[in-house]
């Protein structure tokens, strides 16, 4: 009855937390029996955690990733005790910014930090993360994000109605009370005072290693030896492992670890093809995979997968990380100039999501997105739904493309933009009672095209009905 | 237990074959459904179970077992369940010295190691004791999933060899059977993986091969399994027969249909 982060009398702390917490929610995850932090007044002992919350689909206590936008891909968060890969962008830009994000929310929550890497000190690391945007930057805030939207966004979309039903990106507006997931001013530097405040351990691989030491003969690379050993050092000492309870407050560890696998960790994985080569890495994330399962921590790795030689290496690592996010910029390849692309910096790619304590995954309806580092705001959109679906299913071919120009003759409110609409719809219509004249059975389906059904008269009832295509509109 | 793909495989806890390596298999999806489905299928058939999870934690086994009918803790406490935590257990190894060899003792050797401690832990775990008390039908061996050795630096050989050595001890000597998880890797180019894949795709009785759909993601359906019968000596009409269903998994059951006819679609 534990959820998979906590072990011991831990688990049962957190189980109850959300069982409280989730009791209206529609979840298969139901604690039995009394509360055990049974007293009546409000407050469950340990959703009091700041910067957590839990999950409505599974229990599992998930902390933010320091960007709501993909918080919302993820199934609401990172669940605690699971490990985070980043597939670098070719040129380390954007996954480092989400690396950022990931430990400023940290900072934001007072959660406690380690930071690790190879190549950069974990101090400089911490002064250049981002500026949290707090309630008194709000209203900056709200224009940052308003100004950049397409206004048919703002608006009640009367011709594309069926798209009121697609999910939206990016559009949970912070709430002051919310204390989970912050937005962030990629412009800006996190006050100083804050970082003073905050707690954090780093490991600088070069300051870590001595030539002189002898190396008991194990199987791992010495760099991941040491990490491991530092990582297990601060969960027992702190704490953050359920058998040696936290005498204060409990707590959040974010381990953040940065460029795992390249030269700089002393790993060949990037240099050779070989297949032995690897499981220095392979073995590293499986240890710690088991450190974070037995602690109250959450983990950012990112890795430069696209340095890595053997390809079906990449598959072990995937298998052995949670949730495995891609990046891939468009800086230096031919998508940089593809109109397609013209709104977006880059692609985001969901590659897996854990399946935990469930047989199904929380895994987004949505596929095809793109991210855009606004002057502020780093923004996850959804490609498709701009250009390719509205062009090939609703609208005549490039009749999209004249809407998203807003300031044309063409753009919205626009003489031509009602008269287009208007013919646009007469012709749709007029195709409609056609079909229904000759009474060809046709459905739509949720991608938005229009099937064959294998017999007459085989509307479904559920969801396809509150959305009917082209031809359902309602009399 | 999914009491459809019990009707597919035409079988029940209660008239089980025995002697039996099933090879579970997935490509472009996530097959761990399947293990659920043993997992709860030979606890429900009162078997003594050994279960090497070296994926996920006990807790999450528990609760999904949950939801399919079985409890693993008292099973584990009955003694029915013999649970080998691999992430746990990784930890232990790694940082603490251990006097005796640990099942998953490779973690700490430098060289390509071999699998015989995992292999003495699955034997004395399954060996029948001879008290009586314990009714258990008789002994299964379930491994999720056996790509995560490859991946922690085993050689394809010695885990074939691991298996052939289960095989040996649990169908022959005790008339169990065994149940493993192997990934496929699909389009990459894995040597390793691949060797192991074709060689308990050749001894293996009965191949689940769970495929993600080839046109992508669907909220529907969410991938299709293929029944591989491999029966030696049967009516050639029997023979090496193959089944494709379609199906979507649910919150606690999964649903079984024949390719294309999805209740989203019809």
């Amino acid at each position: 009855m534990a959820t998979v982060a906590t072990c011991g009398g831990d688990a049962v702390g957190v189980g109850s937390a959300v069982a409280t917490a989730s009791k209206s929610n529609v979840t298969s995850f139901q604690r039995r029996g009394p509360r055990v932090s049974g007293t009546n007044d409000s407050g469950p002992r340990l959703v009091s955690i700041t910067g957590t919350r839990p999950s409505v689909r599974n229990g599992q206590l998930l902390v933010s990733t320091g960007l709501p936008a993909l918080d919302q891909l993820l199934g609401g968060g990172l669940a605690v005790g699971t490990v985070l890969l980043i597939e670098e962008d070719k040129y380390n830009i954007y996954s480092s910014l989400l690396f950022k994000y990931f430990l400023a929310e940290g900072i934001v929550n007072g959660h406690t930090l380690l930071v690790a890497s190879a190549n950069e000190d974990p101090a400089n690391i911490l002064q250049e993360l981002p500026a949290p945007l707090l309630d008194n930057c709000k209203k900056e805030f709200d224009e940052d994000v308003y100004n950049h939207k397409t206004p048919e966004s703002n608006i009640k979309m009367k011709i594309a109605w069926r798209y009121q039903l697609l999910p939206k990106m990016e559009q949970i507006r912070p709430v002051s009370s919310s204390r989970f997931g912050h937005y962030y001013d990629a412009s800006k530097r996190i006050p100083q005072e804050l970082i003073e405040a905050s707690k954090w351990h780093g490991f600088f691989l070069p300051e870590k290693i001595s030539p002189t030491l002898k190396v008991e003969p194990c199987s791992l690379t010495h760099g991941y030896i040491k990490l491991l050993q530092f990582i297990q050092n601060i969960i027992y000492e702190e704490g953050f492992d359920g058998s040696n309870p936290q005498k204060k407050q409990k707590n959040i560890l974010r381990i953040g670890i940065q460029n795992l696998g390249s030269p700089l960790w002393g790993d060949d994985i990037c240099c050779t093809e070989n297949g032995d080569s690897g499981h220095n890495l392979t073995k590293f994330l499986y240890v710690l995979r088991g450190l974070l399962r037995t602690s109250l921590s959450a983990c950012i790795i990112t890795m430069p997968t696209h340095l890595i030689q053997n390809k079906a290496f990449i598959a072990h690592v995937t298998n052995l990380s949670d949730t495995v996010v891609g990046l891939e910029s468009f800086i230096g390849s031919e998508r940089e100039t593809n109109p397609l692309y013209k709104d977006y910096h880059g692609l985001i790619h969901i590659r897996q999501i854990p399946r935990l304590n469930n047989l199904v995954c929380d895994e987004s309806d949505v596929k095809d997105l793109g991210f855009k580092l606004k002057r502020k705001l780093f923004t996850i959109e959804w490609v498709q739904d701009n250009y390719l679906r509205q062009e090939r299913n609703i609208y005549p071919p490039g009749f999209s493309y004249l809407l998203k120009q807003k300031d044309s003759a063409w753009g919205e409110g626009s003489l031509q933009h009602s008269t287009f609409l208007m013919s646009f719809l007469a012709k749709a219509t007029a195709f409609a009672s056609r079909l229904v004249r000759h009474s060809e059975p046709l459905k739509q389906t949720g991608s938005g095209r229009i099937r064959q059904a294998a017999g007459p008269r085989l509307w479904h009832d559920g969801r396809r009905q509150e959305a009917p295509g082209l031809l359902g509109i309602p009399p | 237990m999914f009491p459809e793909l019990n009707n597919l495989l035409n079988t029940t806890p209660d008239r089980a074959e025995q002697g039996k390596l099933t090879l579970l298999c997935d490509a472009k999806t996530d097959g761990s459904f399947l293990v659920h489905h043993f997992l709860s299928f030979y606890l429900k058939a009162n078997c003594k179970v050994c279960f090497v999870a070296l994926i996920q934690s006990f807790s999450h086994y528990n609760i999904v077992g949950q939801k399919l009918g079985v409890n693993l803790t008292m099973a584990r406490e009955r003694g029915q369940l013999v649970f080998l935590e691999g992430l746990k257990s990784a930890v232990d190894v790694f940082f603490q010295a251990q006097e005796k060899p640990h099942p998953l003792q490779f973690l700490r050797e430098a060289s390509a190691g071999n699998l015989k401690p995992l292999f003495e832990f699955v034997r004395v775990a399954l060996k029948p004791v001879d008290s009586g008390a314990a009714g258990w039908t008789y002994p299964v061996l379930l491994v999720d999933d056996l790509s995560v050795l490859l991946s922690l630096g085993l050689g394809a050989v010695a885990v074939l060899d691991f298996i052939h050595y289960c095989r040996a001890t649990l169908c022959w000597e005790l008339k169990g059977n065994v149940v493993v998880l192997v990934h496929d890797s699909g389009d990459v180019e894995d040597e390793e993986n691949d060797i192991l894949l074709n060689g308990l795709s050749h001894q293996s009785h009965l191949i689940l091969r769970a495929e993600g759909l080839a046109t992508g993601f669907c909220r529907d359906v969410h991938g299709q399994l293929r029944i591989l019968w491999r029966r030696p000596s049967q009516s050639t009409s029997q023979r090496d027969q193959s089944l494709t269903y379609q199906y979507k998994i649910q919150d606690r059951s999964v649903s079984f249909f024949a390719k294309g006819m999805s209740p989203a679609v019809l």
